[in-house]
Protein backbone atom coordinates (compact mmCIF):
# COMPACT_ATOMS: atom_id res chain seq x y z
CA UNK A 1 0.00 0.00 0.00
CA UNK A 2 1.16 3.62 -1.27
CA UNK A 3 1.14 6.57 1.31
CA UNK A 4 2.87 9.79 2.01
CA UNK A 5 3.00 12.00 4.38
CA UNK A 6 5.41 15.34 5.30
CA UNK A 7 5.30 16.86 8.75
CA UNK A 8 6.36 20.17 9.05
CA UNK A 9 8.52 20.32 6.08
CA UNK A 10 10.53 23.25 4.81
CA UNK A 11 12.61 23.57 2.23
CA UNK A 12 14.84 26.90 1.37
CA UNK A 13 16.73 26.87 -1.82
CA UNK A 14 20.28 28.39 -0.83
CA UNK A 15 21.24 31.20 -3.29
CA UNK A 16 25.21 30.83 -4.80
CA UNK A 17 26.22 33.52 -6.84
CA UNK A 18 29.30 33.24 -8.50
CA UNK A 19 30.83 35.02 -5.81
CA UNK A 20 29.74 32.91 -3.51
CA UNK A 21 30.13 29.68 -4.98
CA UNK A 22 33.76 30.41 -5.54
CA UNK A 23 36.80 28.75 -3.22
CA UNK A 24 38.37 31.40 -3.06
CA UNK A 25 35.67 33.79 -0.97
CA UNK A 26 35.31 30.48 0.89
CA UNK A 27 39.59 30.89 1.65
CA UNK A 28 40.64 34.31 1.56
CA UNK A 29 38.90 35.23 4.69
CA UNK A 30 40.50 32.74 6.84
CA UNK A 31 43.58 33.71 4.99
CA UNK A 32 43.55 37.04 5.52
CA UNK A 33 42.56 37.00 9.28
CA UNK A 34 39.46 38.80 9.04
CA UNK A 35 36.07 38.38 6.81
CA UNK A 36 35.97 40.11 3.82
CA UNK A 37 32.07 41.12 4.18
CA UNK A 38 29.52 39.78 6.72
CA UNK A 39 27.47 38.76 3.64
CA UNK A 40 30.03 36.23 2.47
CA UNK A 41 28.88 33.92 5.58
CA UNK A 42 25.13 34.59 5.16
CA UNK A 43 23.89 33.22 1.89
CA UNK A 44 20.68 34.59 0.61
CA UNK A 45 18.22 31.77 1.22
CA UNK A 46 14.91 31.27 -1.00
CA UNK A 47 12.11 29.75 1.27
CA UNK A 48 10.25 27.30 -1.48
CA UNK A 49 8.44 25.32 1.32
CA UNK A 50 7.11 26.42 4.91
CA UNK A 51 5.76 23.72 7.42
CA UNK A 52 3.68 21.55 5.03
CA UNK A 53 1.86 18.82 7.00
CA UNK A 54 0.03 16.59 4.61
CA UNK A 55 -0.68 13.06 4.23
CA UNK A 56 -2.22 11.17 1.39
CA UNK A 57 -3.25 7.74 1.89
CA UNK A 58 -3.71 4.87 -0.94
CA UNK A 59 -6.11 5.67 -3.65
CA UNK A 60 -5.82 9.53 -3.45
CA UNK A 61 -5.94 11.77 -6.23
CA UNK A 62 -4.88 14.76 -5.07
CA UNK A 63 -4.47 18.19 -7.14
CA UNK A 64 -1.94 20.78 -6.83
CA UNK A 65 -2.70 24.62 -7.76
CA UNK A 66 -1.51 27.68 -6.86
CA UNK A 67 0.06 30.69 -8.39
CA UNK A 68 3.61 30.33 -10.21
CA UNK A 69 6.35 30.06 -7.91
CA UNK A 70 4.01 28.77 -5.12
CA UNK A 71 5.77 25.81 -4.37
CA UNK A 72 4.07 23.49 -6.14
CA UNK A 73 6.64 21.73 -8.23
CA UNK A 74 9.26 21.35 -4.97
CA UNK A 75 6.62 19.69 -3.16
CA UNK A 76 6.49 17.25 -6.22
CA UNK A 77 10.22 17.05 -5.85
CA UNK A 78 10.30 16.36 -2.13
CA UNK A 79 7.11 13.93 -2.53
CA UNK A 80 9.59 12.24 -5.52
CA UNK A 81 12.64 12.02 -2.92
CA UNK A 82 14.55 14.45 -5.28
CA UNK A 83 14.44 17.08 -2.67
CA UNK A 84 15.14 16.24 1.36
CA UNK A 85 14.64 18.68 3.34
CA UNK A 86 16.21 20.51 5.71
CA UNK A 87 13.49 20.47 8.05
CA UNK A 88 10.66 17.67 8.97
CA UNK A 89 10.37 14.45 8.33
CA UNK A 90 8.94 12.39 4.70
CA UNK A 91 7.81 9.07 4.89
CA UNK A 92 6.93 7.58 1.75
CA UNK A 93 6.00 4.31 1.61
CA UNK A 94 6.02 3.09 -2.21
CA UNK A 95 7.95 3.70 -5.22
CA UNK A 96 7.03 7.44 -6.48
CA UNK A 97 7.62 7.91 -10.18
CA UNK A 98 8.24 11.93 -10.99
CA UNK A 99 6.71 12.35 -14.84
CA UNK A 100 7.60 16.30 -14.93
CA UNK A 101 9.26 15.90 -18.34
CA UNK A 102 8.02 13.29 -20.36
CA UNK A 103 10.75 13.25 -22.73
CA UNK A 104 13.59 12.91 -20.21
CA UNK A 105 16.38 10.67 -21.63
CA UNK A 106 15.47 10.25 -25.08
CA UNK A 107 17.80 10.72 -27.84
CA UNK A 108 16.97 12.05 -31.07
CA UNK A 109 19.62 10.17 -32.89
CA UNK A 110 18.28 7.23 -31.61
CA UNK A 111 15.65 4.74 -33.42
CA UNK A 112 12.01 4.73 -32.05
CA UNK A 113 12.77 0.80 -30.06
CA UNK A 114 15.90 2.25 -29.02
CA UNK A 115 14.00 5.25 -27.25
CA UNK A 116 11.83 3.31 -25.45
CA UNK A 117 14.31 1.39 -23.91
CA UNK A 118 16.22 4.34 -22.81
CA UNK A 119 13.07 5.86 -21.98
CA UNK A 120 11.63 3.03 -19.86
CA UNK A 121 15.18 2.53 -18.20
CA UNK A 122 14.71 6.30 -17.18
CA UNK A 123 11.15 5.48 -15.47
CA UNK A 124 12.87 2.82 -13.66
CA UNK A 125 11.58 0.18 -15.32
CA UNK A 126 13.82 -3.35 -15.64
CA UNK A 127 14.84 -4.24 -19.62
CA UNK A 128 12.97 -7.41 -19.21
CA UNK A 129 9.61 -5.54 -18.40
CA UNK A 130 10.11 -3.14 -20.99
CA UNK A 131 10.74 -6.08 -23.52
CA UNK A 132 6.97 -7.18 -22.15
CA UNK A 133 5.44 -4.11 -23.18
CA UNK A 134 6.96 -3.33 -26.28
CA UNK A 135 3.92 -4.24 -28.25
CA UNK A 136 1.99 -2.87 -26.22
CA UNK A 137 3.57 0.10 -26.33
CA UNK A 138 4.19 0.07 -30.12
CA UNK A 139 0.80 -0.50 -31.30
CA UNK A 140 -0.43 2.49 -29.44
CA UNK A 141 1.76 4.76 -30.39
CA UNK A 142 0.78 3.87 -33.69
CA UNK A 143 3.85 4.70 -35.46
CA UNK A 144 3.95 1.58 -37.56
CA UNK A 145 7.55 1.71 -39.43
CA UNK A 146 8.77 4.77 -38.31
CA UNK A 147 9.70 3.33 -34.77
CA UNK A 148 12.90 2.03 -36.99
CA UNK A 149 13.93 5.75 -37.73
CA UNK A 150 15.96 7.95 -35.99
CA UNK A 151 13.61 9.99 -33.80
CA UNK A 152 14.79 12.85 -35.31
CA UNK A 153 13.01 12.27 -38.45
CA UNK A 154 9.37 12.87 -36.25
CA UNK A 155 7.38 15.38 -35.90
CA UNK A 156 6.66 16.86 -32.64
CA UNK A 157 3.35 15.22 -32.37
CA UNK A 158 5.25 11.79 -32.98
CA UNK A 159 7.62 12.19 -30.36
CA UNK A 160 5.08 13.31 -28.03
CA UNK A 161 3.15 9.91 -28.69
CA UNK A 162 6.00 8.03 -28.40
CA UNK A 163 7.04 9.69 -25.04
CA UNK A 164 3.58 9.44 -24.27
CA UNK A 165 3.49 5.91 -24.42
CA UNK A 166 6.32 4.73 -22.91
CA UNK A 167 6.00 7.16 -19.98
CA UNK A 168 2.32 5.72 -19.21
CA UNK A 169 3.11 2.31 -19.66
CA UNK A 170 4.50 2.16 -16.54
CA UNK A 171 2.67 1.38 -13.03
CA UNK A 172 3.61 3.27 -10.47
CA UNK A 173 2.72 3.50 -6.81
CA UNK A 174 2.92 7.19 -6.33
CA UNK A 175 2.37 9.06 -9.72
CA UNK A 176 3.54 12.70 -9.70
CA UNK A 177 2.61 14.67 -12.84
CA UNK A 178 3.94 18.38 -13.47
CA UNK A 179 1.20 20.43 -15.55
CA UNK A 180 -0.38 16.99 -16.64
CA UNK A 181 0.48 15.46 -19.99
CA UNK A 182 -0.08 17.31 -23.32
CA UNK A 183 -0.64 14.89 -26.49
CA UNK A 184 -0.97 15.61 -30.21
CA UNK A 185 -3.77 15.92 -32.62
CA UNK A 186 -7.48 15.32 -31.49
CA UNK A 187 -8.09 11.44 -32.34
CA UNK A 188 -4.79 11.22 -30.25
CA UNK A 189 -6.34 12.90 -27.43
CA UNK A 190 -9.24 10.83 -27.19
CA UNK A 191 -6.94 7.56 -27.51
CA UNK A 192 -4.81 9.82 -24.73
CA UNK A 193 -7.67 10.16 -22.18
CA UNK A 194 -8.55 7.12 -22.41
CA UNK A 195 -5.29 5.77 -21.36
CA UNK A 196 -4.52 8.34 -19.02
CA UNK A 197 -7.94 7.01 -17.02
CA UNK A 198 -6.22 3.77 -16.79
CA UNK A 199 -3.25 4.70 -16.55
CA UNK A 200 -4.29 6.69 -13.27
CA UNK A 201 -6.59 4.07 -12.25
CA UNK A 202 -3.81 1.72 -11.70
CA UNK A 203 -1.61 4.05 -9.56
CA UNK A 204 -2.04 4.01 -5.64
CA UNK A 205 -1.57 7.93 -5.37
CA UNK A 206 -1.27 10.31 -7.69
CA UNK A 207 -0.19 14.04 -7.24
CA UNK A 208 -1.11 16.24 -10.13
CA UNK A 209 0.10 20.05 -9.88
CA UNK A 210 -2.00 21.54 -13.05
CA UNK A 211 -3.41 25.46 -13.73
CA UNK A 212 -6.42 23.12 -15.22
CA UNK A 213 -9.59 22.71 -13.60
CA UNK A 214 -10.57 20.74 -15.94
CA UNK A 215 -8.19 18.32 -15.96
CA UNK A 216 -7.89 18.69 -11.93
CA UNK A 217 -11.88 18.12 -11.77
CA UNK A 218 -11.02 15.23 -14.13
CA UNK A 219 -8.76 13.34 -12.42
CA UNK A 220 -8.41 14.36 -8.82
CA UNK A 221 -10.49 13.81 -5.53
CA UNK A 222 -9.13 16.21 -3.16
CA UNK A 223 -7.05 19.37 -3.84
CA UNK A 224 -3.85 21.40 -2.23
CA UNK A 225 -4.00 25.42 -2.72
CA UNK A 226 -0.81 26.79 -2.18
CA UNK A 227 0.48 29.68 -1.82
CA UNK A 228 3.98 31.36 -0.97
CA UNK A 229 5.59 27.57 0.06
CA UNK A 230 2.55 27.23 2.37
CA UNK A 231 -0.85 25.04 2.38
CA UNK A 232 -3.80 27.43 2.66
CA UNK A 233 -6.46 24.61 2.13
CA UNK A 234 -6.33 21.34 1.99
CA UNK A 235 -10.33 19.71 0.94
CA UNK A 236 -12.22 18.94 -2.02
CA UNK A 237 -11.37 20.00 -5.26
CA UNK A 238 -14.89 21.95 -5.41
CA UNK A 239 -13.88 23.78 -2.36
CA UNK A 240 -9.96 24.21 -2.80
CA UNK A 241 -10.63 25.51 -6.19
CA UNK A 242 -13.73 27.95 -4.95
CA UNK A 243 -10.74 29.77 -2.78
CA UNK A 244 -8.36 29.51 -5.54
CA UNK A 245 -10.82 31.56 -8.38
CA UNK A 246 -11.61 34.02 -4.60
CA UNK A 247 -7.93 34.76 -4.01
CA UNK A 248 -7.50 35.00 -8.05
CA UNK A 249 -9.56 37.68 -7.72
CA UNK A 250 -7.84 41.27 -7.75
CA UNK B 1 37.90 32.23 13.24
CA UNK B 2 36.04 29.14 14.79
CA UNK B 3 35.50 26.06 11.98
CA UNK B 4 32.27 26.44 12.99
CA UNK B 5 31.60 30.05 11.62
CA UNK B 6 31.67 28.11 8.16
CA UNK B 7 28.39 26.71 7.41
CA UNK B 8 29.88 23.58 5.45
CA UNK B 9 31.72 22.54 8.53
CA UNK B 10 29.31 23.17 10.89
CA UNK B 11 27.79 20.28 8.68
CA UNK B 12 30.23 17.78 8.75
CA UNK B 13 30.20 18.29 12.54
CA UNK B 14 26.04 18.01 12.99
CA UNK B 15 25.85 15.82 9.59
CA UNK B 16 27.66 13.36 10.08
CA UNK B 17 25.40 10.96 12.15
CA UNK B 18 24.65 7.15 11.01
CA UNK B 19 21.43 8.22 9.57
CA UNK B 20 23.07 10.04 6.98
CA UNK B 21 25.81 7.25 6.53
CA UNK B 22 23.56 4.21 6.04
CA UNK B 23 21.71 6.81 3.46
CA UNK B 24 24.99 7.56 1.26
CA UNK B 25 25.88 3.70 1.43
CA UNK B 26 22.27 3.10 0.82
CA UNK B 27 22.53 5.19 -1.99
CA UNK B 28 25.77 3.63 -3.40
CA UNK B 29 24.59 0.26 -3.30
CA UNK B 30 21.33 1.41 -5.12
CA UNK B 31 23.42 3.00 -7.58
CA UNK B 32 24.95 -0.45 -8.89
CA UNK B 33 21.52 -1.84 -8.76
CA UNK B 34 20.44 0.35 -11.35
CA UNK B 35 23.20 -0.70 -13.32
CA UNK B 36 20.72 -1.20 -16.07
CA UNK B 37 20.35 2.47 -16.64
CA UNK B 38 23.91 3.68 -16.27
CA UNK B 39 24.98 0.99 -18.56
CA UNK B 40 22.60 2.12 -21.22
CA UNK B 41 23.36 6.01 -20.52
CA UNK B 42 26.97 5.69 -20.45
CA UNK B 43 27.29 3.34 -24.38
CA UNK B 44 24.48 6.24 -25.62
CA UNK B 45 26.65 8.82 -24.70
CA UNK B 46 29.77 7.89 -26.79
CA UNK B 47 27.17 6.02 -29.57
CA UNK B 48 25.82 10.15 -29.55
CA UNK B 49 29.11 11.42 -30.13
CA UNK B 50 29.82 9.46 -33.06
CA UNK B 51 26.12 8.90 -34.52
CA UNK B 52 26.27 9.27 -38.79
CA UNK B 53 30.24 9.39 -39.01
CA UNK B 54 31.21 6.32 -41.15
CA UNK B 55 33.57 4.45 -38.72
CA UNK B 56 31.80 5.64 -35.36
CA UNK B 57 33.30 5.14 -31.64
CA UNK B 58 36.01 3.30 -33.47
CA UNK B 59 37.37 7.53 -34.23
CA UNK B 60 38.27 7.19 -30.64
CA UNK B 61 40.79 4.30 -31.27
CA UNK B 62 42.24 6.62 -34.53
CA UNK B 63 42.79 9.47 -32.76
CA UNK B 64 44.83 7.85 -29.41
CA UNK B 65 46.69 6.23 -33.11
CA UNK B 66 47.39 9.45 -34.27
CA UNK B 67 48.00 10.81 -31.29
CA UNK B 68 50.67 8.19 -29.99
CA UNK B 69 52.38 8.03 -33.43
CA UNK B 70 53.45 11.40 -33.04
CA UNK B 71 54.23 11.89 -30.07
CA UNK B 72 56.35 9.07 -30.28
CA UNK B 73 58.03 9.96 -33.20
CA UNK B 74 58.79 13.49 -31.86
CA UNK B 75 59.76 12.05 -27.79
CA UNK B 76 61.57 9.32 -28.95
CA UNK B 77 63.88 11.31 -31.09
CA UNK B 78 64.10 14.12 -28.28
CA UNK B 79 64.81 11.33 -25.87
CA UNK B 80 67.28 9.38 -28.56
CA UNK B 81 65.61 6.06 -27.53
CA UNK B 82 65.10 3.16 -29.35
CA UNK B 83 61.51 3.26 -30.91
CA UNK B 84 61.02 -0.58 -30.49
CA UNK B 85 61.04 0.26 -26.94
CA UNK B 86 59.49 3.51 -26.66
CA UNK B 87 56.52 3.52 -28.39
CA UNK B 88 54.70 0.37 -26.56
CA UNK B 89 55.85 2.28 -23.18
CA UNK B 90 54.71 5.31 -24.29
CA UNK B 91 51.48 3.69 -25.97
CA UNK B 92 50.82 2.21 -22.26
CA UNK B 93 51.32 5.02 -20.35
CA UNK B 94 49.54 7.50 -22.41
CA UNK B 95 46.62 4.86 -22.85
CA UNK B 96 46.29 4.45 -19.61
CA UNK B 97 46.82 8.08 -18.37
CA UNK B 98 44.22 8.78 -20.84
CA UNK B 99 41.58 6.46 -18.36
CA UNK B 100 43.01 7.88 -15.28
CA UNK B 101 43.12 11.69 -16.06
CA UNK B 102 39.27 11.83 -17.43
CA UNK B 103 38.13 9.63 -14.98
CA UNK B 104 39.30 12.67 -12.65
CA UNK B 105 38.27 15.22 -14.82
CA UNK B 106 34.70 14.33 -15.59
CA UNK B 107 34.35 12.81 -12.15
CA UNK B 108 34.95 16.20 -10.60
CA UNK B 109 31.92 17.05 -12.97
CA UNK B 110 29.94 13.68 -12.66
CA UNK B 111 26.57 15.86 -10.94
CA UNK B 112 26.69 19.48 -12.68
CA UNK B 113 26.71 18.09 -15.86
CA UNK B 114 23.45 15.83 -14.65
CA UNK B 115 21.87 18.98 -13.60
CA UNK B 116 18.92 18.12 -15.80
CA UNK B 117 18.35 14.92 -14.55
CA UNK B 118 19.00 15.41 -11.14
CA UNK B 119 16.05 17.65 -10.31
CA UNK B 120 13.64 15.63 -12.59
CA UNK B 121 14.61 11.79 -11.70
CA UNK B 122 14.90 10.42 -8.44
CA UNK B 123 17.17 8.01 -9.21
CA UNK B 124 20.29 7.02 -6.54
CA UNK B 125 22.82 9.90 -7.07
CA UNK B 126 25.84 7.54 -7.37
CA UNK B 127 24.51 6.77 -10.81
CA UNK B 128 25.92 9.25 -12.60
CA UNK B 129 29.75 8.71 -10.98
CA UNK B 130 29.04 5.22 -12.26
CA UNK B 131 28.27 6.48 -15.33
CA UNK B 132 31.65 8.56 -15.66
CA UNK B 133 33.47 5.08 -14.86
CA UNK B 134 31.91 2.70 -17.02
CA UNK B 135 31.88 5.44 -19.98
CA UNK B 136 35.23 5.71 -19.50
CA UNK B 137 35.94 2.06 -19.53
CA UNK B 138 33.95 1.46 -22.57
CA UNK B 139 36.56 4.19 -24.59
CA UNK B 140 39.83 2.23 -22.27
CA UNK B 141 38.52 -0.66 -24.53
CA UNK B 142 38.66 0.98 -27.55
CA UNK B 143 42.03 2.40 -26.91
CA UNK B 144 43.95 -0.46 -25.75
CA UNK B 145 44.06 -1.97 -29.17
CA UNK B 146 46.42 0.44 -30.13
CA UNK B 147 48.98 -0.98 -27.53
CA UNK B 148 48.42 -4.10 -28.80
CA UNK B 149 48.82 -3.33 -32.68
CA UNK B 150 51.95 -1.59 -31.52
CA UNK B 151 53.60 -4.53 -29.78
CA UNK B 152 52.30 -6.97 -32.44
CA UNK B 153 54.60 -4.64 -35.13
CA UNK B 154 57.65 -4.18 -32.86
CA UNK B 155 56.94 -8.09 -31.87
CA UNK B 156 56.53 -6.93 -28.10
CA UNK B 157 53.64 -9.23 -27.04
CA UNK B 158 54.03 -9.28 -23.24
CA UNK B 159 52.68 -12.43 -23.03
CA UNK B 160 50.03 -14.10 -19.69
CA UNK B 161 51.43 -11.25 -17.45
CA UNK B 162 49.65 -8.95 -18.99
CA UNK B 163 46.20 -10.41 -17.78
CA UNK B 164 47.71 -9.03 -14.46
CA UNK B 165 46.89 -5.63 -15.60
CA UNK B 166 42.79 -6.43 -15.43
CA UNK B 167 42.55 -6.43 -11.39
CA UNK B 168 44.84 -3.05 -11.26
CA UNK B 169 41.95 -1.90 -14.56
CA UNK B 170 39.32 -2.77 -11.52
CA UNK B 171 41.29 -0.93 -8.39
CA UNK B 172 41.70 2.02 -10.89
CA UNK B 173 37.81 2.20 -11.82
CA UNK B 174 37.31 1.64 -7.86
CA UNK B 175 39.63 4.77 -7.20
CA UNK B 176 37.30 6.82 -10.07
CA UNK B 177 34.18 5.74 -7.95
CA UNK B 178 35.47 7.83 -4.89
CA UNK B 179 37.04 10.22 -6.66
CA UNK B 180 33.66 11.13 -8.64
CA UNK B 181 31.63 11.05 -5.44
CA UNK B 182 34.00 13.13 -3.57
CA UNK B 183 35.12 15.45 -6.02
CA UNK B 184 31.65 15.26 -8.07
CA UNK B 185 30.15 16.48 -4.40
CA UNK B 186 32.28 19.52 -3.58
CA UNK B 187 32.79 20.70 -7.00
CA UNK B 188 28.42 20.97 -7.29
CA UNK B 189 28.79 23.76 -4.12
CA UNK B 190 32.64 24.98 -5.29
CA UNK B 191 32.36 25.64 -9.32
CA UNK B 192 36.38 26.78 -9.07
CA UNK B 193 37.05 22.57 -8.19
CA UNK B 194 36.80 21.70 -11.60
CA UNK B 195 39.07 24.15 -12.63
CA UNK B 196 41.48 23.42 -10.09
CA UNK B 197 41.43 19.72 -10.52
CA UNK B 198 41.70 20.12 -14.58
CA UNK B 199 45.05 21.93 -13.93
CA UNK B 200 46.37 19.49 -11.52
CA UNK B 201 45.95 16.59 -14.08
CA UNK B 202 47.64 19.19 -16.67
CA UNK B 203 50.89 19.23 -14.75
CA UNK B 204 50.85 15.98 -13.36
CA UNK B 205 50.79 14.66 -16.41
CA UNK B 206 54.22 15.95 -17.17
CA UNK B 207 55.39 14.93 -13.83
CA UNK B 208 54.57 11.15 -14.42
CA UNK B 209 56.57 9.32 -16.04
CA UNK B 210 54.78 8.47 -19.09
CA UNK B 211 56.88 10.41 -22.10
CA UNK B 212 60.17 9.73 -20.09
CA UNK B 213 60.98 6.98 -18.02
CA UNK B 214 62.03 6.71 -14.32
CA UNK B 215 65.37 5.45 -15.45
CA UNK B 216 66.19 8.82 -17.21
CA UNK B 217 65.91 10.05 -13.78
CA UNK B 218 69.26 10.61 -12.32
CA UNK B 219 68.39 8.73 -8.60
CA UNK B 220 65.24 7.42 -7.77
CA UNK B 221 63.52 11.04 -6.85
CA UNK B 222 60.86 12.43 -4.31
CA UNK B 223 58.86 13.66 -7.55
CA UNK B 224 57.78 9.39 -8.36
CA UNK B 225 57.95 9.08 -4.68
CA UNK B 226 55.17 10.84 -3.37
CA UNK B 227 53.21 11.05 -6.94
CA UNK B 228 49.81 8.66 -6.38
CA UNK B 229 49.40 9.00 -10.03
CA UNK B 230 52.99 7.20 -10.80
CA UNK B 231 51.74 4.33 -8.68
CA UNK B 232 48.28 3.81 -10.56
CA UNK B 233 49.69 4.16 -13.86
CA UNK B 234 53.02 1.65 -12.91
CA UNK B 235 50.61 -1.27 -11.83
CA UNK B 236 48.77 -1.22 -14.71
CA UNK B 237 51.49 -0.36 -17.18
CA UNK B 238 54.22 -2.83 -16.22
CA UNK B 239 51.88 -5.92 -16.87
CA UNK B 240 51.32 -4.33 -20.14
CA UNK B 241 54.39 -4.40 -20.84
CA UNK B 242 55.50 -7.49 -19.71
CA UNK B 243 56.61 -7.34 -16.29
CA UNK B 244 55.22 -8.38 -13.27
CA UNK B 245 54.06 -5.38 -10.84
CA UNK B 246 55.79 -4.23 -8.30
CA UNK B 247 53.81 -5.48 -4.97
CA UNK B 248 54.94 -2.37 -3.50
CA UNK B 249 53.27 -0.18 -6.20
CA UNK B 250 49.70 -2.31 -5.70
CA UNK B 251 50.62 -1.78 -1.85
CA UNK B 252 50.71 1.76 -2.13
CA UNK B 253 47.81 1.83 -4.64
CA UNK B 254 45.42 0.01 -2.11
CA UNK B 255 45.87 1.90 0.44
CA UNK B 256 45.08 5.32 -1.16
CA UNK B 257 42.14 3.13 -2.39
CA UNK B 258 40.75 2.43 1.47
CA UNK B 259 41.89 6.52 2.57
CA UNK B 260 40.13 7.79 -1.00
CA UNK B 261 36.96 5.85 0.11
CA UNK B 262 37.18 6.81 4.07
CA UNK B 263 37.15 10.66 2.97
CA UNK B 264 34.59 10.36 -0.10
CA UNK B 265 32.21 8.15 2.54
CA UNK B 266 32.45 11.59 4.79
CA UNK B 267 31.94 13.96 2.68
CA UNK B 268 29.63 12.03 0.49
CA UNK B 269 27.55 10.89 4.21
CA UNK B 270 26.98 14.84 4.83
CA UNK B 271 26.53 16.42 1.22
CA UNK B 272 24.67 14.01 -0.61
CA UNK B 273 21.26 15.39 0.44
CA UNK B 274 22.69 18.81 -0.66
CA UNK B 275 22.93 18.05 -4.17
CA UNK B 276 20.25 18.22 -5.60
CA UNK B 277 19.71 21.90 -4.00
CA UNK B 278 23.68 22.71 -5.15
CA UNK B 279 23.69 21.72 -8.90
Amino acid sequence: MASVSLTDVSVTFPIYDASNTSLKKRLLPTLTGGRIGAASAHVPVVQALEDITISIEHGDRVGLVGHNGAGKTTLLRVLAGIFEPAQGQVRISGRPVPLFDIGLGMDSEGTGYENIYLRGLFLGMPRKEISKRLDDIASFTQLGDFLHLPIRTYSTGMRMRLAFAISTSVEPDILLLDEGIGAGDAAFVEQANQRIQSFADSAGIIVLASHSEQLIRRICSTAVLMEHGRVIEFGSVDTVLERYRERSKP
Amino acid sequence: MALTDFPLTAHLKTGLNSSNFDKAVLDIANGWRSRGLWLAMGLQDIRKRYRRSVLGPFWLTISMGVMISAMGLVWGIIFNQQMDEYLPYLCAGFVMWGFISTLMIEGSTAFTTAEGMIKQLNAPLSIYVYGVVWRNFVILLHNIWILFLVQLWFDKLPGWVALMSIPAVALLALNGMWVGLLLGALSARFRDIPQIVANIVQVMFFVTPIIWQPTMMPERAIILDVNPFYYALSIVRDPLLGTAPSVEHWLVMVAITVCGWACALVVYSVYRWRLAYWV
